[in-house]
C-alpha cells in the first residue's frame, strides 16, 4: 500500500469509525430507555392492582 | 452511501491530483452536513423563539449537536489531507480552516452555556440566542475561500461553475445526497431517543 493510499484509507476509516461509535452509542440509549419502559409498565400494572384492591375493599 | 463509495472508487476519474483526490469526496459533502445542520440548528432556535414553537428548542440543540460531530469529521479528515498535500496537519495562515474552526469552537461552547444553565425556559431562550448569533459564522466561513487572497486550500466552485470534470461532479452530487440523507437520518434517530426520554421522565413523574 502506498503512501497516498494509505491517507485516503485513514480518511474513510476516521470516518466510519466516529459513525460506527456514534450509531453504537444511539444503540446503548435505546437499550436504556427499552428498560425504563419496562420498569414503567411493570409500575403502572402494580398501581392498577392496588386500585382495583382499594375500589374491592372500598 | 454505498453508491456514493462505489462511484467514488469505481466511476470518478482519478486525476492530476492523484488519488488523495478522493478525499474530496467524503471531505467536503461532511463540511456541507456541518453547515446544514448548523444552520438547521438556527432555524429551529429562531421558531423557537418567533413563534415558541413546542419542541424547538430540542430540536435545536439535536442539530447543532449532530453539528458538531460532523464539525470534528471535517476537521480531522481534512487535517489527514492536508497533512499529505500540504506537508502540514493544520495551517494557522489559512482564513478557510481557521474559520471553520472558529465556527466549531463557537459551537462547541454552546454545550457549555446550556449545560451550565437549569432546564427551563431561560435555558432554552438563551441557547435559542446563541445558536443563532453562530448562524452569521455559516456564511462567512462557507465563503472565507473566496474572500481570501491566499488559495493553498483547493477551490473546487468558483463563478465559472464546477472545476472538474462531469463525472467528477456527478460523484460528488450523490456523495453530497448520500452524505446529507446520512446526517437527517441521524438527526432523527437522535431526535426520536431524546422525544422518547423526555416522555418516558413525565411518565415517571406521574406514576411516583
Amino acid at each position: 500500500m502506498s503512501t497516498e493510499e494509505k491517507y485516503v484509507a485513514a480518511v474513510y476509516l476516521v470516518v466510519f469509525v466516529v459513525l460506527l461509535a456514534y450509531v453504537f452509542i444511539i444503540a446503548l440509549k435505546l437499550q436504556r430507555l427499552q428498560r425504563e419502559l419496562a420498569e414503567l409498565a411493570e409500575l403502572a400494572v402494580k398501581q392498577r392492582d392496588v386500585e382495583r384492591k382499594a375500589v374491592a375493599v372500598g | 452511501m454505498a453508491a456514493a463509495l462505489a462511484l467514488t472508487f469505481f466511476y470518478a476519474p482519478v486525476d492530476e491530483d492523484g488519488l488523495n483526490q478522493k478525499i474530496f469526496y467524503i471531505h467536503v459533502p461532511i463540511a456541507f452536513a456541518s453547515y446544514a445542520l448548523f444552520a438547521w440548528g438556527g432555524w429551529k432556535a429562531l421558531r423557537h423563539l418567533w413563534k415558541r414553537e413546542e419542541g424547538a428548542d430540542l430540536e435545536s440543540y439535536v442539530a447543532i449537536h449532530l453539528g458538531v460531530i460532523f464539525g470534528v469529521l471535517t476537521l480531522v479528515t481534512g487535517s489527514i489531507w492536508a497533512k499529505y498535500r500540504w506537508g502540514h496537519w493544520w495551517v494557522w495562515s489559512e482564513d478557510q480552516l481557521v474559520l471553520f474552526l472558529v465556527l466549531f469552537l463557537f459551537y462547541c461552547a454552546y454545550f457549555m452555556l446550556r449545560y451550565s444553565l437549569a432546564p427551563g425556559p431561560q435555558r432554552a431562550n438563551l441557547s435559542a440566542v446563541y445558536a443563532l448569533f453562530g448562524v452569521v459564522l455559516v456564511p462567512i466561513s462557507v465563503l472565507a475561500i473566496r474572500l481570501s487572497e491566499r488559495f493553498i486550500h483547493p477551490v473546487a466552485f468558483d463563478k465559472g461553475g464546477p472545476n472538474m470534470a462531469a463525472s467528477q461532479f456527478a460523484t460528488f452530487c450523490v456523495a453530497v445526497l448520500a452524505v446529507l440523507t446520512l446526517a437527517a437520518t441521524l438527526y432523527h434517530l437522535e431526535l426520536a431517543g431524546k422525544r422518547l426520554d423526555e416522555r418516558l421522565r413525565d411518565l415517571r413523574e406521574a406514576l411516583q
